[in-house]
């Protein structure tokens, strides 16, 4: 077995972090990406431009050079929007709700696209049917089409989920404590490189397959009908 | 706040030099990776699992750990043995730059192999027992009909995987190189003004990748034609008539 030197318990700390941004990113990012995908669907020319533009400049740029925009122009930015309100002090971000926001941001466009597919995957029955019941918009979405967009967006979800964990490394770049930034400070003080991040990899390898698992189970859960044996 | 286009300005050749760095790394690194991808994507469909075993382990590993841990892997783990400093190989390893193809070479291998599997297998069955009805060999088989069939299948989803490189290139700046994202990184520590430079930089980014995709809309519609081909609708001039 790997000798980790009694720095076991901070790549156990770095792991609890990484666990942590993911699954903040992951709630926030699905938020985005409903919001994306129904401004992506909506009637309004302008909402749709918004979701366009949204969707293919995310997916253009690195999630590194957000994760750098929000960090050190983000603190720029609030700062500018706190003087009109006659604050003037410096203004740190930190760097946990920066890395959410920049993960958040980048997953939500990948999920934009993949909630818009699979609420274009529902037949239109279904929302006439719904509507010929009485049912508005809004209680149609979340009653009958929610639920169902659900299953069909569940796989893509889940590499999308996939990918958001390994961008989570990114955030290390920034200062936060995270798998990797916890390897480094073992390295620094053990000269074994080889040996922490190794360990490190095995740890997201770990984390990955444990997210795969909760996909699968999700994917059967939301899916009465193949468990169905009659 | 105010918007600083004289830093843009002032800066943008620089910008460009990182750019250009960039392209390079995802160039060389695209190349090696088709290159190691499309063996790899040959043994992992094999139905011996002595030579499937291995790609899939090594598939396994690098879709499933972050590209930044693989670049300090190879980076700094290199040099935590003896044995790898004293050979001839440690010139280019205490390289950031070589380090950095090694790594986007491996990464991408091992995503475009995945690939590569999945349009291996996607070509129509009767296309290679005919193949075999000919009695082709294993090595003429994968020549003729399998490699040109599945590069086909394969080139829109391979465009995207070139995209995602090109975004992941950025974390090359990790290593002490001045690709875009070091660059404008670099800058900034200099003139504190992330939000302009940052956005200059990501303006880049989003050109090279409208440039990727256009190149590769060009190449399906040329290497995929028969699937867009529509026949005259009325060759003989029948109705005419």
């Amino acid at each position: 077995m790997i000798d980790l030197h009694g720095f076991g318990h901070l790549l156990l700390a770095g792991t609890w972090v990484t666990v942590k941004l993911a699954v903040v990113s992951l709630i926030v990012g699905l938020i985005f990406g409903l919001l994306g995908a129904a401004a992506k669907l909506s009637d309004y020319k302008i909402l749709r431009g918004i979701g366009t533009a949204y969707t293919t400049l995310v997916r253009g740029i690195p999630e590194l050079l957000i994760v750098f925009a929000i960090y050190f122009g983000g603190s720029a930015i609030v700062m500018a929007i706190a003087s009109w309100f006659g604050y003037d002090e410096y203004i740190e971000i930190n760097p946990f709700m920066a890395g959410v926001t920049a993960l958040s941001i980048a997953f939500g466009a990948y999920a934009t696209e993949v909630f818009r597919m699979a609420i274009l995957s529902i037949p239109k029955g279904q929302w006439e049917s719904a509507q010929a019941m009485g049912m508005t918009p809004s209680k149609t979405f979340f009653r009958i089409i929610l639920p169902q967009v659900w299953r069909v967006a569940l796989p893509g979800l889940g590499n999308l989920f996939q990918v958001l964990l390994k961008d989570t490394a990114l955030v290390s770049v920034v200062g936060l404590q995270d798998i990797i930034r916890q390897a480094s400070t073992a390295v620094a003080a053990t000269k074994e490189p080889f040996t922490f991040y190794l360990a490190a990899a095995c740890i997201y390898l770990i984390l990955t397959a444990i997210a795969t698992g909760t996909t699968h189970w999700f994917e059967r859960l939301s899916n009465p009908q193949a468990r169905y044996k009659g | 706040m105010s918007w600083d286009w004289d830093v843009i300005i002032k800066y943008y050749p620089k910008l460009l030099d990182g750019a250009l760095l960039t392209l390079e790394l995802v160039l060389i690194s695209g190349f090696i990776g088709v290159a190691l991808a499309v063996p790899t994507a040959l043994a992992r469909v094999s139905p011996n699992r002595l030579i499937s075993t291995l790609p899939f382990c090594f598939i396994y590993f690098f879709r499933g750990t972050p590209l930044l841990i693989q670049i300090f892997l190879i980076y700094y783990g290199a040099s935590q043995f003896e044995a790898i400093r004293e050979s001839s190989l440690w010139p280019i390893l205490k390289e950031p730059y070589w380090c950095a193809i090694i790594a986007f070479s491996l990464n991408t291998a091992a995503y475009s192999a995945e690939l590569f599997r999945g349009a291996i297998q996607a070509i129509p069955r009767g296309e290679l027992e005919a193949a075999d009805a000919f009695g082709m060999s294993w090595f003429k088989k994968t020549r003729r009909i399998v490699l040109p069939r599945a590069f086909g299948i394969a080139l829109p989803g391979y465009g995207n995987e070139v995209v995602l490189m090109l975004k992941s290139s950025a974390l090359a700046s990790t290593i002490t190189l001045l690709d875009l994202t070091g660059m404008a990184r670099t800058i900034q520590a200099r003139t504190y003004t992330p939000v302009e430079l940052f956005t200059a930089a990501g303006v880049i980014y989003l050109v090279m990748a409208a440039l990727v995709i256009g190149l590769f809309r060009m190449m399906e519609s040329y290497f995929n034609r028969y699937q867009y081909y529509k026949p005259p609708i009325d060759p003989l001039g029948v109705e005419k008539q």
